[in-house]
């Protein structure tokens, strides 16, 4: 019944009005939690609540969009309306990275960490002009399936699903390292098992119904996301009386800040001081200017290479192109990047706001909340700071032995600015525990958009177009669905294993994506002359030449001294230039596509007219 | 040239443009960030504002307007999709 249902042009018509009253019922359910807290509930069973509440309903959405047919499972029937699907990408798009530690990293990093911003958003404008529009025309299901189809045969096929799954990979441990986290905080149990729940959480949205599951899932997880992302930064902008609108009235604070800055003096503390201390690992000191663009030719190539990185690997990924697959035509694809870029901006021009509040309320000595410059044995006494030193979150060095705070003397873990920011400026509960739920949501949203895009690719591309082309739908659906446990539970036994940072991961996610498909993908639309050759050895190259300048350069590898500044967060640039050098060349050695080829790649230019690839294929 | 040809033309021509924006926004700005912080928008310094509100912003105003254009670009030559709505 559900599947009529679902199918229906109603459905479609209905979804403003369903996805309506889901947001008021939200809203109505954060109400409730503000009364229970009044009435005396405590926090933990309102930080549980949020969480269960919140998964429970994604659960349901999922249940419910469970299909039995193939373009349901892998493109969700292409019936996405444009802004909904927007909100569902930006919901794929925003991790756990993106909701708990991009605060933290523009509170610690300052412009400098800024270059992230730029390239997770500029992204977008090569994705609307170079790619969505001409992927969805190609009809494929997977982002393998168009470079195995456009250069012909199973190699090519091969090292797309080799690239994809390694970028998609790295990137997926990171989440459900997020959702363990932050299970294991609001339902107060270990680590090792809040990362399994949290895999149970993920697979519940995606497992029966595939990309049209996730699709309405995300949707949900967008609003929740937004909704408890903003409310803090509106909230602790005006209660502090720092302006009614954060966004165009922070000046104040930031050149406030600038000042705090030249008085406290911003001091690099020695790696040795640091060690004899006994500082926590991941913790750090502000010592980094807040709006100040550091000095010099160097600092300015720093933040334009990474910005360039993080915007070609976002072209790039495979979890975020396939999403425009599921649009009903080319134009609505077009259109619904615009909006995908519009939804994370909503979140993403709040964060710099969010670590201007957060900062400015620790750091200055005239607000309640200011800790720098005040006696260490007062600062003890506040509730939060110890709670947040108890589980080594937080942490304070008194290198100078005066017994007063200065800035380099106060340490602390990026996430906590996020995750704590409410408590520090004296919010309820509620509110603590809906940033739980939006966090949750986030790195929920990304996990389950990667897992799929793997093992969509496993299941399509390697299964039924390489292994067995005479797989019928059932199989090939029990196929994709044995998949996505295996890969969600290798991914939660990697987590479980607490080997990565989270951020070190997501960004080495995006130079693996960029070097092997980036060019692939471009100049099998714009350049009817790249060969099946070229494609091959381009992504071979690119790959590994990539990898080998990471583990080169890797501080965990062999930590050799970077080449002009490309760092391990910016390999992509080596693993891509090498892609493009090695795909022309190869591509000019070799014969002219065939016309057959060339006469697919004109088709794809133009949006009227039948995908290249069939309905069901 | 044929029709299909001259469509790709134009097609190419604003993906040059649309491209050429971007790269003054998200590249060209930021090379010089020192000297931009000198000037200010709202009362920020402008190349912190730049890199947290304001590049962000254009690209998204970009991708509208580059969708509307080739939507515009399609029908001039009767490459439009027809009979789907959005």
């Amino acid at each position: 019944m559900a599947e009529k249902f679902i199918n229906k042009k109603d459905f479609i018509s209905n979804l403003p009005k369903i996805y309506g009253t889901y947001t008021g019922g939200f809203l109505i359910f954060i109400i409730l939690m503000a009364i229970a807290e009044q009435a005396g509930m405590d926090a933990k069973t309102i930080g549980i609540l949020f969480v269960a509440f919140t998964v429970a309903i994604y659960a349901l959405i999922g249940w419910i969009s469970r299909t039995v047919q193939v373009d349901a499972y892998y493109v969700a029937g292409r019936q996405v309306p444009t802004v909904f699907n927007g909100m569902a990408t930006a919901a794929d798009w925003m991790s756990g990275a993106s909701f708990v530690a991009m605060a933290g990293g523009i509170y610690f990093g300052g412009y400098t960490y800024m270059a992230f911003l730029v390239g997770w958003t500029g992204g977008y404008v090569l994705v609307s002009s170079l790619m969505a529009p001409y992927l969805r025309k190609f009809g494929c299901y997977t982002v393998p399936d168009f470079i195995g189809t456009r250069y012909g045969g199973n190699g090519a096929r091969f090292m797309a699903v080799v690239v994809l799954t390694l970028a998609s990979f790295t990137y997926v441990t990171a989440q459900i390292n997020a959702t363990g986290t932050i299970a294991s905080r609001a339902l107060g149990i270990p680590f090792e098992l809040g990362v399994w729940v949290g895999l149970v959480s993920i697979l519940l949205c995606s497992m029966l119904g595939g990309m049209r599951a996730v699709t309405w899932t995300q949707v949900a997880q967008y609003i929740v996301l937004i909704i408890a992302y903003l409310i803090p930064v509106f909230w602790i902008s005006n209660k502090n009386g720092f302006g009614f609108f954060p966004h165009l009235m922070l000046a104040d604070e930031v050149a406030r800040l600038n000042d705090l800055e030249a008085t406290f003096g911003l001091v690099k503390n020695a790696a040795a001081d640091i060690k004899a201390a006994g500082v926590p690992g991941g913790l750090k000191s502000i010592s980094v200017p807040h709006s100040d663009v550091p000095a010099g030719g160097m600092a300015a190539w720093k933040f334009i290479s990474l910005a360039i990185c993080m915007m070609v690997g976002t072209a790039s990924l495979p979890h975020i192109l396939m999403r425009y697959f599921t649009t009903p035509s080319v134009k609505a694809a077009r259109k619904s990047v615009a909006w995908s870029l519009f939804f994370i901006a909503l979140l993403y021009t709040s964060a710099p706001m969010l670590a201007t509040l957060s900062k400015i309320s620790l750091l200055d000595p005239n607000l309640p909340t200011g800790l720098i410059g005040k006696p260490i044995a007062e600062i003890m006494q506040i509730e939060w700071v110890n709670a947040w030193i108890n589980v080594k979150q937080a942490f304070i060095a008194d290198f100078n032995g005066d017994g007063v705070l200065q800035l380099n003397e106060w340490f602390m873990r990026g996430d906590v600015v996020v995750l704590a920011t409410p408590e520090v400026a004296g919010l309820p509960y509620v509110i603590s525990g809906l940033v739980a739920a939006g966090g949750m949501a986030a790195a929920m949203s990304t996990a389950d958009g990667l897992i799929l895009a793997i093992a969509n690719a496993l299941s399509h591309d390697i299964y039924y177009k390489i292994v067995d082309p005479k797989a019928d739908v059932r199989k090939r659906l029990l196929v994709a669905r044995g998949l996505l446990i295996v890969i969600g539970a290798a991914g939660a036994y990697i987590a479980s294993m607490r080997i990565t940072s989270i951020l070190g991961a997501v960004a080495w996610a995006f130079d693996f994506a960029m070097s092997g498909l980036f060019f692939p993908l471009v100049l099998g639309i714009w350049w009817k002359r790249a060969t099946r050759a070229g494609a091959v050895a381009g992504m071979i190259a690119g790959l590994g030449s990539g990898t080998a300048y990471l583990i080169y350069v890797g501080p965990k590898f062999m930590a050799q001294t970077p080449w002009l500044g490309i760092d391990h967060l910016r390999f992509g640039i080596i693993g891509a230039s090498v892609c493009l050098i090695v795909m022309v060349v190869v591509s000019l050695m070799t014969e002219e596509p065939d016309s057959a080829t060339q006469k697919m790649v004109d088709e794809v230019r133009v949006p009227s007219g039948k995908t290249i690839l069939g309905k069901a294929h | 040239m044929s029709n299909k040809e001259r469509h790709w033309e134009k097609t190419k021509g604003l993906m040059m443009l649309t491209l050429a924006i971007w790269f003054v926004f998200s590249i060209v700005i930021f090379m010089f960030g020192e000297s931009l912080n000198n000037g200010s928008f709202l009362g920020y310094p402008l190349a912190y504002y730049m890199c947290a509100q304001g590049s962000i912003v254009i690209f998204v105003v970009l991708i509208f307007w580059f969708a509307n254009r080739q939507e515009k670009i399609d029908e001039e030559f009767g490459f439009a999709e027809r009979g789907e709505d959005e």
